[in-house]
């Protein structure tokens, strides 16, 4: 059968499962558009297209399924350029289409033009200029094989207009066949390294598990779950593999980092063996490098042989997928029936522990935003998917809610990305319809995507909003505090009356001002089928402890400043 | 600090070549110089790309650049037997004098005179590292005004099936 361009990218996105796409129309898109209009896919009318981006990032990560955002050319594209770096940094799969003047206009400076695949060349896994149309479908396939196997990641597929009108008979490629790209070769880790590992790891006095955001990817928290129940060894993890290992268990230490308990860095440091799984020694989590656990072997599992050696030393390298490894990992420890003796271990871990407890000074009139967590918590279990923004809120939610499942703590890790947490949301509620779905957001992140309030209410999603508002760019304040003398230095953000905004978007709002409201009011919306905003107005003073402060060893945090 | 000698199988396709350099550019690591042509198979380049640097950042550079989509497959000529080769054109300020000497040194190297006119004089030489090298410690004290290179190129040798 005869099909325009445009109708053969629906195809192909139906035939690669796509139940959704988060796009904005344009002239470069019109063609596509106009196939939209009576095809059977979902399409989300986003106010921005950096919400769109977002919304397909935050769709993958709740459900480990490609996200599809759409553009027209020009500032269209340029605007996804934020979302698709977000989601490169965390190794998101999400397959972003864009509009491009005509072929033949191409480099001419022509109206809304803009050099996409070069702009986006270095922030995405990566992209396709698509100059025939016989090459769309084989293209399309190529992108979704690209951005969802080995390390995932975003593609970009830049169409011209006249590719999308232009009229062949469609065939559907049935195989992907990319010669300089085979993942399958790294799936499998080497045996005689899993061997090393599995007996460094039976053999080792002082362990430490550091799970990171691959183990996630690969759908490995039933694997790790069962490596440290067979072991008991403690597990700390990056804020994107929360709930991994249920954080109410004894051998969760929760999150380690810049914001990580101060017996977790500890334990970090001063072990004799960090089994890094699907994490990549980034800089938030190793501090000063060249004292980062400077006793311990290392072994580390990942994907991406690019990962390994790149910042730490490793003493076993193991190239594979985190699932598959784990499996032969866990097999490999039980063949060798030696029960490892971690005890004196643990007796040192819970000393750090009672000694340094994760806590706030309860202290003043004012709300602190970390009760408001706290209560969150105390109310809702583990039971919540939550998106968050970046910044202190975004480390609050970290340390004070307990996280007890995958995939229920979104958040922009690499990239920081202030304006996140909204759009995931609602990209997250699309891809889990039945999970209550909360953005936590601060007074100064909430206000970069805010539009997208009318996004959710345009789908009546039950999205609950929960802002700490603190009236500054808290993070700033904390840090200008702490190491630039005080100096607040245009960090102080007037927020608007944000329960009010909410109303204008049609969405409901409600400001907090004191402690005793917060059950009451969270208890209330959380029950409640509307999109709310909750504006809580917190103690501007509050600060994010313990902090390794930049630069530093991570046993050299700052636990408070009295 | 050595030098590093990749020879990179890449798709003959538009952008390659900026995905490579930008994704070296983007890193900081510094290349020395980079060669790129058709090969037996139209579809496929190959580039020899010589780096100046330590194993570790070699190391990286080769894993970043094995991401890649585009790039088939990559060898490290550096720790293996290979042949290499470089063309040069150098142009010499000549006289009627030393017009005969700069033939001779062109001669003496299997290099060839390409072109002469009243003030200079330009030399076309293929040929290793060592041999360039020669050539323009020769033809310096004459006054070099221009020099042009392709870069090294380079394939394994044939090892008699070891």
């Amino acid at each position: 059968m005869k099909m325009k361009g445009a109708q053969i990218l629906i195809e192909c996105l139906k035939r690669e499962g796509v139940d959704v796409i988060f796009g904005y129309p344009g002239g470069a898109n019109l063609p596509i558009y106009d196939a939209l209009y009576d095809a059977p896919l979902k399409h989300i009318l986003v106010r921005h297209e950096q919400g769109a981006a977002h919304m397909a990032d935050g769709y993958a990560r709740a459900t480990g399924r490609v996200g599809v955002c759409l553009a027209t050319s020009g500032p269209g594209a340029t605007n996804l350029v934020t979302g698709l770096a977000t989601a490169f940094m965390d190794s998101i799969p999400v397959v972003a289409i864009t509009g491009q003047v005509r072929s033949y206009l191409i480099g001419n400076d022509a109206f809304q033009e803009a050099d996409v695949c070069g702009i986006t060349r270095p922030i995405t896994k990566h992209n396709f200029l698509v100059k025939d149309v016989n090459l769309l479908a084989q293209t399309i396939r190529e992108a979704f094989y690209i951005a969802g196997t080995g390390k995932p990641g975003p593609v970009l597929v830049d169409i011209p207009v006249d590719i999308s009108q232009a009229e062949i008979e469609f065939v559907w490629p049935e195989k992907v066949e990319i010669r300089g790209y085979k993942p399958e070769r790294f799936m499998e880790g080497h045996r005689g390294q899993i061997d090393k590992a599995a007996k460094l790891m039976v053999e080792a006095k002082k362990p430490v598990i550091y799970v990171g955001g691959g183990a996630i990817m690969s759908q490995a928290t039933e694997e790790v779950r069962e490596l440290v129940d067979l072991i008991g060894a403690p597990i700390t993890t990056t804020c994107m593999a929360l709930g991994i290992y249920p954080e109410d268990k004894p051998c969760s230490l929760r999150m380690l980092g810049m914001h990580g308990a101060a017996s977790t860095n500890y334990a970090v440091q001063y072990s004799d063996l960090l089994v890094n799984i699907g994490a990549r020694f980034d800089d938030r989590v190793t501090g000063k490098v060249e004292t980062f656990s400077p006793k311990s072997k290392k072994i580390h599992i990942d994907i991406d042989p690019a990962s390994i050696g790149k910042s730490v030393q490793v003493d076993v390298p193991i190239v594979g997928d985190v699932k598959r490894v784990l499996k032969e990992l866990i097999k490999e420890i039980k063949a060798l029936k030696k029960k490892p003796d971690y005890k004196e271990w643990w007796d040192q871990i819970h000393e750090w522990q009672k000694k340094h407890p994760l806590s706030y000074s309860k202290n003043g009139a004012k709300l602190k935003p970390q009760y408001v967590l706290e209560v969150l918590s105390d109310l809702t279990k583990g039971e919540i998917l939550m998106t968050t923004d970046v910044g202190q809120h975004q480390m609050w939610a970290c340390q004070f809610y307990r996280w007890t499942r995958p995939r229920t703590y979104i958040t922009s890790g690499g990239l920081g990305t202030m304006g996140y947490g909204l759009p995931a949301a609602i990209g997250a509620q699309f891809g889990r319809p039945k999970e209550r779905v909360i953005c936590l957001s601060g007074d100064g992140s909430f206000v970069m995507n805010i539009q997208e309030l009318a996004t959710a209410v345009d789908h009546k999603l039950p999205i609950k909003t929960i802002i700490l508002n603190n009236f500054y760019l808290g993070m700033v304040r904390q840090w200008q505090e702490m190491f630039y003398k005080k100096r607040f230095s245009y960090s102080a953000i007037r927020p608007p009356d944000f329960a009010k905004v909410a109303e204008g978007f049609g969405a409901r709002g409600v400001t907090i001002r004191k402690a005793e409201e917060v059950r009451p009011t969270l208890e209330k919306i959380l029950k409640d089928k509307e999109c709310w905003v909750v504006d809580c107005l917190c103690d501007e003073e509050e600060k994010v402890f313990p902090i390794i402060p930049p630069g530093k060893a991570i046993d050299e945090m700052i636990m408070d400043m009295a | 600090m050595s030098k590093h000698v990749l020879s990179v199988l890449v798709e003959n396709k538009f952008g390659v070549l900026a995905r490579i350099s930008s994704l070296i550019a983007g890193r900081g690591f510094n290349i020395d110089s980079l060669a790129v042509g058709e090969t037996e198979d139209p579809t496929a380049s190959r580039m020899t790309i010589v780096f100046d640097g330590d194993e570790k950042t070699i190391e990286q550079v080769k894993k970043q650049l094995n991401r890649l989509i585009d790039i088939i497959s990559i060898q490290d000529l550096t720790k293996e037997e290979h042949l290499e080769s470089e063309l040069i054109l150098c142009k010499v300020s000549v006289t009627p004098k030393t017009q005969p000497e700069l033939v001779e040194i062109a001669e003496t190297l299997k290099g060839e005179v390409a072109d002469v006119g009243t003030k200079t004089l330009t030399i076309l030489l293929v040929g290793d590292q060592a041999k360039v090298k020669t050539l323009l410690e020769l033809v310096k004290p004459y006054g070099i005004k221009e020099i042009v290179r392709t870069g090294r190129i380079a394939l394994t040798r044939d090892n008699g099936g070891k």
